[in-house]
């Protein structure tokens, strides 16, 4: 069958199996920066934006979020123009390995635009799905907390 | 304390942007349109051997490139264990087997066009097993009626296989018994620390293919490019010439990808079909069929002269390293040599270690590296001593740790699997760690005082901890530097930044040294053609090794700037010149010249010829840093739930390259530690089945689960380290599971002496004790 989304703002349309889940299309289709494949929707990795809230691609049904917009990380800033949340994980260390720094930042992307001003807790409630092995966490809320600033100042 | 430019300042990671903006190739990250899918079929049972193999079916199943079995792969036996050479693991190993030694263990594997068919081939090959009596518990292991799991005349190097002994280490210092006869109290506990897995987020993933001369490259997701290379060529038996590994970024490792599992595989296929090859393990098999941590039985005694100074000190380690040997003698060796010359004073000092088989899921290296599972018991019995003196935790430790000038003998006498070389301690902060982390927690307002709030009470625990940097006398590593026109420098270097921010580290030390910024440096590594050797990066050697190479690499450099700028302004003497904001500069004279300058002039205009050195390093010394962890808890003595409070770690890694990188190891070993103390373990079935082989139930840490923390980083320097810097990835998974069992014993007075401490068994204590 043939889908049809908006990807990072772009029309797409691609020719899948039913059944198939999400990240498995949009890996085939070269969107290799959603990452992941526990395919229980535990990790986190493979965390993208469909209509703007964050779902774990492994486990959603390509077919069902047709004609979906999609926001994958390089939806939201580009190395040349990246966005305050890609320039806080880079200052506050929060970025180790970097597997699972596409999706924890599309999760805090979707919180911070819902809650500008999140607390540790907010933070720690939304990213709870997100696992990270590297850094332990602290300096990812570090860098949402610090995204959240660069926000307000209108440093977009 | 010198003054630095680029050292100890927080440099941002040089590749973080390009990670957090979905840039950066990990393996996974290319596609060929031909590339054969591999895909594993496992021994359902823990102990049997292939009576039989049918594979005709699967071979005829439409789309299948190659299936893979004992019968037509290669049959060098080796160990998987990605170590210098000759490697101190024992050679065990097949690429395929008849014996089958765990549930996980590889029976065939099926390379096709796509996963689904290579599953659907793996249903059609017929397997009859002759099931053989299995052992799963490390006692019974070592018992005369234990069925033998290692019974082929070809192994070599494991310690005693007829006993399923892979390795056995003795090493004596003074003598304990007289020790512990004159001693005025002894003390002596056991503590068990079990299985568990290092759970990179991105698993085992290789990808291979032929390049325009026939040569195999392997895309790999390792720690150790090198030996990968080393070792798939001794597999296949073709020269190490025919074959090129690339590093690209990883997602992770910890130790699991310091083992060579599937690279040997792919690269088989990848020769005898000419096809690109992928293999990507799943969640699953990253739990059964990759590597873990060495689940261990700890005994330690310690006897003690009533001033609490030690008189004898003994450990006993039995550790399991499953199925296959792969870092077996030397893990456990470490458990000893990174724990015990933390006590130096005990003139009597003795170890010994047992490592057996099992059929149980193989063990490897793990962040920690035995350290881990030694300081699980040495330092709650430490505190034991302490109790029974009646001194406080942070006087026993005082009076008995290492200082700053002084050695052990543990280090000569045991090394990483042979003997090891003598280390003074020319720097360690271990007082002032202790005295500002006690601060932190508040350790003299809290400790004893059991705070009660209903059923839940609050302790206070502490532990100190040493480790190392690299393997004295064994790691190396080696870099290029060449200069470029505009005097920026391409670094090439065998180091293996797996996520722990190597790469910037690098950067810093090549800035520093050539008065440059570290945005001048481009870093490519690693690449067995591009870049030198380099062991890799295990053994808290990244810092230490690839980058004192890369400082080795600077120094040359420098030298040969300074011998045309002699040129240039016509002098003799380099110690006139300051190398600094990109240019030479004569102090003498006042003359001075840009490296820019200085690239053109060599490039193109007088005495042609490129900037450009390479630096090795190699080290007699391998200085330990030091820590002392402080923890607070709530333990619920209703429902046996532990809950961190507050965790401080206060660590000297000599010079802090970049502050926030080493914060980032700092929090990231201690955050793993915890869950390993607090919820981390497998769970088997009678029959050795790994239960829960998912995140779902086999829980790593979230966001949810961490307590606050506070790093303290108190800075020393190291003279043999580059710009004063020891290690710190690893020294921080050791201190959570005394410190929060020596917190629940200030808390109630009891000991949990099964990790990790899990309610039923913390209820179990409390009742016991009543």
């Amino acid at each position: 069958m043939r889908v049809c989304y908006s990807i990072n703002g772009k029309k797409k349309e691609f020719e899948i199996n039913a059944g198939e889940v999400l990240l498995d299309v949009l890996r085939r289709n070269g969107y290799f920066e959603v990452k992941g494949n526990c395919y229980t929707g535990t990790c986190g990795a493979c965390t993208v934006l469909i209509d703007g809230l964050p779902y774990t691609s492994c486990t959603m049904l390509a077919a069902k979020v047709d004609g979906s917009e999609i926001t994958t990380i390089k939806g939201i800033g580009t190395l040349q123009n990246p966005h305050p949340l890609q320039k806080a994980f880079v200052e506050k260390g929060a970025v180790q390995c970097g597997f699972c720094t596409p999706g924890t930042i599309l999760v805090a992307y979707a919180l911070l635009k819902n809650n500008p001003d999140p607390t540790d807790d907010d933070i720690k409630k939304m990213l709870d799905g997100n696992l990270c092995r590297c850094t332990g966490y602290v300096q990812q809320i570090e860098a949402v907390k610090l995204a959240a600033k660069m926000l307000k100042k209108g440093d977009e | 304390m010198k003054d630095f430019k680029h050292i100890g300042t927080n440099t941002g990671k040089i590749d973080a942007l390009s990670l957090a903006t979905g840039q950066s190739m990990f393996v996974d990250d290319i596609s060929f349109p031909d590339m054969l899918q591999l895909k594993f079929l496992y021994s359902p049972h823990a102990h049997a051997i292939i009576e039989d193999i049918d594979t005709t079916l699967a071979e005829k199943y439409p789309g299948v490139g190659m299936v893979l079995t004992y019968k037509n792969t290669s049959r060098v036996i080796h160990t998987t264990a990605g170590q210098g050479w000759p490697e101190p693991s024992p050679y065990d190993t097949y690429m395929f087997n008849r014996k089958m030694r765990y549930i996980g263990d590889r029976v065939a594997a099926v390379a096709a066009e796509t996963e689904e068919i290579a599953q659907e081939a793996l249903n059609l090959i017929k397997v009859q097993y002759k099931v053989l009596p299995a052992v799963l518990d490390m006692e019974d292991a070592m018992k005369d009626e234990a069925p033998i799991i290692h019974d082929e005349p070809e192994v070599k190097g494991a310690y005693d296989p007829k006993r399923n002994l892979a390795a056995h280490i003795l090493v004596k210092v003074g003598n304990v018994e007289k020790g512990f006869a004159e001693s005025d109290v002894v003390v002596e506990d056991t503590f068990e620390v079990p299985y568990a897995q290092h759970c990179p987020i991105e698993p085992h993933v290789t990808i291979t293919y032929l390049d325009e001369y026939g040569r195999i490259v392997i895309r790999t997701s390792t720690q150790v490019p090198f030996h990968v290379r080393r070792i798939v060529a001794q597999v296949l038996d073709i020269p190490v010439q025919k074959i090129r590994v690339i590093k690209p970024r990883i997602g992770g490792g910890f130790g699991v990808k310091q083992e060579i599992i599937l690279e040997d595989v792919c690269a088989y296929i990848t020769m005898k079909t000419g096809k690109p090859t992928r293999a990507l393990y799943t969640r699953e098999e990253e739990f059964v069929s990759s590597r873990t941590r060495h689940q261990m039985k700890v005994n330690v005694k310690i006897g003690a002269k009533k001033d609490g100074t030690f008189n004898a000190v003994r450990m006993y380690v039995l550790s399991n390293t499953g199925a296959y040997g792969t870092h077996a003698l030397t893990v456990a060796s470490n458990a000893g040599s990174k724990t015990l010359p933390l006590y130096n004073k005990a003139p009597n000092v003795e170890y010994i270690a047992d490592v057996v088989y099992t059929n149980l899921p193989i063990a490897g290296a793990y962040r920690g590296y035995g350290a881990t599972q030694g300081y699980a018991c040495l330092e709650q019995v430490v505190d034991e001593v302490a109790h029974k003196l009646e001194l406080t935790p942070l006087e026993i430790r005082k009076k008995n740790h290492i200082k700053s000038g002084e050695t052990s003998p543990i280090f000569r006498a045991l090394g990483e699997g042979r003997e090891g070389v003598t280390q003074y301690m020319q720097s360690c902060a271990l007082d002032e760690l202790i005295e500002k982390g006690a601060k932190e927690i508040g350790w003299f307002e809290k400790y004893g005082k059991k705070t009660r709030n209903g059923s839940k009470v609050r302790g206070i625990g502490m532990s100190i901890h040493m480790q190392g940097s690299a393997i004295p006398l064994v790691d190396m590593g080696a870099a290029t530097l060449k200069m470029n026109e505009d005097a920026s420098f391409n670094l090439m270097y065998g180091g293996t930044d797996l996520g722990t921010g190597l790469d910037t580290i690098a950067a810093q030390i090549v800035a520093e040294t050539l008065g440059i910024k570290p945005e001048q440096v481009i870093v490519y590594a690693a690449d067995t053609d591009l870049t030198p050797f380099d062991v890799g990066a295990y053994a808290s050697s990244g810092t230490f090794i690839s980058g004192g190479a890369v400082l080795r690499a600077a120094m040359k450099i420098r030298e040969q700037i300074f011998e045309v700028a002699k040129e240039m302004f016509g002098e003799h003497d380099e110690r006139d010149f300051v190398l600094e904001d990109g240019k030479v500069t004569s102090k003498k004279t006042g003359k001075f010249v840009t490296l820019s300058e200085i690239a053109y002039q060599t490039l193109y205009v007088k005495n042609q010829h490129q900037i450009a050195a390479t630096g090795s390093m190699v080290s007699p010394y391998s200085p330990p840093p030091f820590a002392a962890h402080f923890v607070e808890i709530e333990v619920d003595e209703e429902t046996g739930i532990i809950t961190p409070i507050k965790y401080v770690t206060a660590v000297d890694c000599g010079t802090p390259l970049n502050p926030e990188l080493v914060r980032g190891q700092i929090i990231g070993a201690l955050v793993n530690g915890l869950s390993y103390a607090l919820f981390e373990e497998y769970k088997f079935t009678d029959s050795g089945r790994m239960i829960g082989s998912n995140f779902m139930e086999y829980r790593i840490p979230s966001t949810r689960d961490i307590p606050e923390i506070v790093p303290i980083i108190v800075r020393t320097y190291e003279p043999t380290g580059p710009y004063g810097a020891k290690s710190v990835a690893e020294i921080n998974i050791n201190g959570p599971i005394p410190a929060i069992g020596n917190a629940l014993y200030d808390a109630l007075g009891v000991r949990v002496h099964k990790v990790p401490y899990i309610p039923e068994r913390v209820l179990e204590a409390i009742r016991n004790k009543k």
